[in-house]
């Protein structure tokens, strides 16, 4: 079953086009990056889909209308749009009471599990936990509600490289299961490389490349080219050429990977790479990002 | 702590028998109201410390209680009354103060806050209504206030009365308070004149939440510079101040319409409002200012819904 449709997703803000006609179609089960620079239309994307912004265009989510039946379908997804968004004056034990209370599908004791795993009491103020317990925090009772799609814009921004990894381990370990769909942009990409099952890169309120990593990871391929095979590797138009330690390293899209084996050493680019290769074609061809 | 689950056991939110139910309407909105009570906790604790400076003033006063009494008893009974009475007037007035100036500054806050802090987008990510959000504010000034507030008023009114009757208990002048103060009729007026004046006053705390939800900052401004300048361009252009004694009416004037009020004859500016006889639940009912506000308030309500669910944080 499709978890989003979309077709012709259109927002705009006064003159400027945040989304210029999305199609997008997430299947249960997956988990997709959504990756793109700062005003490239991720988070217009995300509030659209999320129900918090009206938008043009066709969209469905788990079959609903986001933006008319918002109140409905918030009890079967959720999200964490922001880091710091939990209120700062509430304690810990309020904060899963008032979930208990309102939500019909959060599972407390599961909070309270995942809670009993990190330093963070129940009786402390959100004001008086770090940036990273925050998050473990709003991740815990996210984690505990039985949601069909989990959106996360941004989750790890500003946290330390070991909370990161924890947040992901946690995230693929406690929570993700193949009937669940979990939505992420980051701009931390090499981190999530291994989590996600399938890639979108937007730019300047278009998709720009969607595939599966299956696809990625048989489509794309990066060559460290010997010196003497240079100019027979620039004939197969690289998407992307670059200098590391006086060796060019090639990137090529849809070339086979035996002709590429002759050149030099082959392998699977980071998504990172791809994005940066990918970001420097359109910014030559549409100039600049816009918001 | 304690205050708050007191109050909490008070509210007609059926939030027991729906317990079970998750699917239920009532349940997101008493969890909305509870959390409200956990952000602001000034709901409660304000009126407590003016209770308590209330009853503080009135210990020390009634050191010279005995002397005053035996002074008031030579006078006429009217005025016997009037003057037994003073000091539980004073503490409703002062606590129903308290609570309209907890109500404004709430008000003004209420939605404007979770935008400020960005804690809306967590708000957002559960399935609590815009509504029911917005209705949870709103019952903080028209129905958690005025119960707060009748209830400290009662407690403060029984604290006074015991210590006017211990100060004077001594000087067999302890019967006296007793039989010149109507307690009970005071009261009936009392919750009258609350439920009354919440009414009244309805569009003026919904007005206060739209413009919360609505302004980008300085709410306070926002929600009373536009009623000044029309009252100042009357004022300036016909020099009449019709719509100022409109909104002074608004805001203070809901007795005139809830009670039967009789011209003062000592010359006090306050009417005197003692007496069951002139509760006018008929005349508050029909009167076209009631309605007309209520009808005011609720274009206000769905304004600021609607307000709330296109906006996001600041």
């Amino acid at each position: 079953m499709a978890c989003i449709e979309a077709r012709g997703l259109r927002k705009t803000f006064g003159t400027t086009v945040a989304l210029n006609g999305i199609d997008l179609s997430v299947q249960e089960g997956r988990i997709l990056g959504l990756i793109g620079p700062n005003g490239a239309g991720k988070t217009t994307a995300l509030d659209a889909i999320l129900g918090l912004i009206p938008y043009e265009g066709e969209l469905k989510v788990l079959g609903r209308d986001p933006w008319t039946q918002r109140d409905e379908l918030m009890r079967q997804v959720s999200f964490i749009a922001d880091v710091a968004v939990l209120p700062r004056w509430a304690r810990v034990s309020q904060l899963l009471e008032y979930v208990a209370g309102v939500h019909p599908r959060f599972d407390r004791a599961k909070a309270e599990g995942f809670l009993a795993r990190t330093t963070i009491k129940g009786a402390s103020k959100v004001r008086e936990l770090s940036k990273g317990m925050v998050a473990q925090l709003h991740l815990a009772l996210v984690m505990a509600i039985d949601a069909q799609l989990l959106v996360l814009d941004e989750p790890t921004l500003g946290l330390d490289i070991l909370y990161r990894k924890q947040f992901y381990d946690s995230l693929l370990n406690d929570y993700f299961d193949h009937s669940r769909t979990i939505i992420v942009t980051t701009h931390q990409v090499e981190e999530v490389q291994n989590v996600l099952t399938d890639l979108m890169f937007i730019n300047c309120g278009r998709i720009v490349l969607s595939c599966t990593m299956e696809a990625f990871e048989s489509r794309y391929a990066e060559v460290m080219v010997h010196p003497e095979n240079l100019a027979v590797a620039q004939a197969l138009k690289p998407m992307q050429e670059r200098q590391v330690f006086g060796c060019s390293i090639l990137l090529f899209d849809n070339v086979d990977r035996q002709q590429l084996a002759a050149l030099g050493d082959v392998r699977t680019p980071s998504i990172a790479d791809l994005f940066v290769a990918v970001m420097n074609k359109q910014g030559t061809a549409l100039g600049g990002a816009s918001k | 702590m304690n205050a708050e689950s007191d109050i909490l056991s008070g509210l007609p939110n059926e939030s027991k028998s729906t317990a079970r139910k998750p699917s239920s309407l009532t349940r997101p909105l008493y969890w909305s109201v509870r959390r409200e009570l956990w952000e602001n906790r000034s709901i409660y604790i304000a009126p407590l410390v003016v209770s308590g400076l209330v009853m503080f003033g009135y210990a020390i006063s009634a050191i010279g209680l005995p002397h005053r009494r035996r002074a008031l008893l030579l006078l006429d009974p009217a005025q016997q009354r009037a003057i037994v009475e003073q000091p539980y007037d004073a503490a409703a007035l002062m606590l129903m103060l308290t609570a309209f100036l907890v109500a404004i500054f709430y008000c003004l806050d209420a939605l404007h806050g979770e935008r400020r802090d960005r804690s809306i987008l967590f708000w957002k990510s559960l399935p609590v209504s815009d509504l029911t959000s917005v209705l949870a504010k709103l019952s903080v000034p028209m129905l958690i206030l005025p119960l707060i507030t009748f209830v400290f008023i009662e407690v403060t009114q029984v604290i006074i009365l015991l210590i006017s009757t211990l100060t004077l208990l001594p000087f067999g002048l302890g019967a006296t308070t007793w039989e010149r103060l109507p307690f009970f009729q005071l009261s009936v007026i009392l919750l009258y004149g609350i439920i009354t004046s919440v009414l009244w006053a309805a569009p003026v705390y919904s007005w206060l939440l739209l413009v919360s939800g609505w302004a980008r900052r300085a709410t306070f401004l926002w929600a009373v510079l536009p009623w000044l300048a029309i009252c100042i361009v009357e004022k300036v252009a016909f020099n009449t101040a019709h719509f100022a004694h409109l909104l002074g009416r608004r805001i203070f004037g809901s007795y005139e319409d809830a009670f039967v009020v009789v011209k003062q004859p000592h010359g006090t500016h306050f009417p005197v409002i003692d007496q069951l006889t002139q509760l006018a639940p008929l005349k508050f009912l029909t009167s076209p200012g009631l309605w007309i506000g209520l009808v005011v308030a609720t274009a206000f309500v769905a304004a600021a819904v609607r307000l709330r669910r296109y906006r996001g944080p600041l």
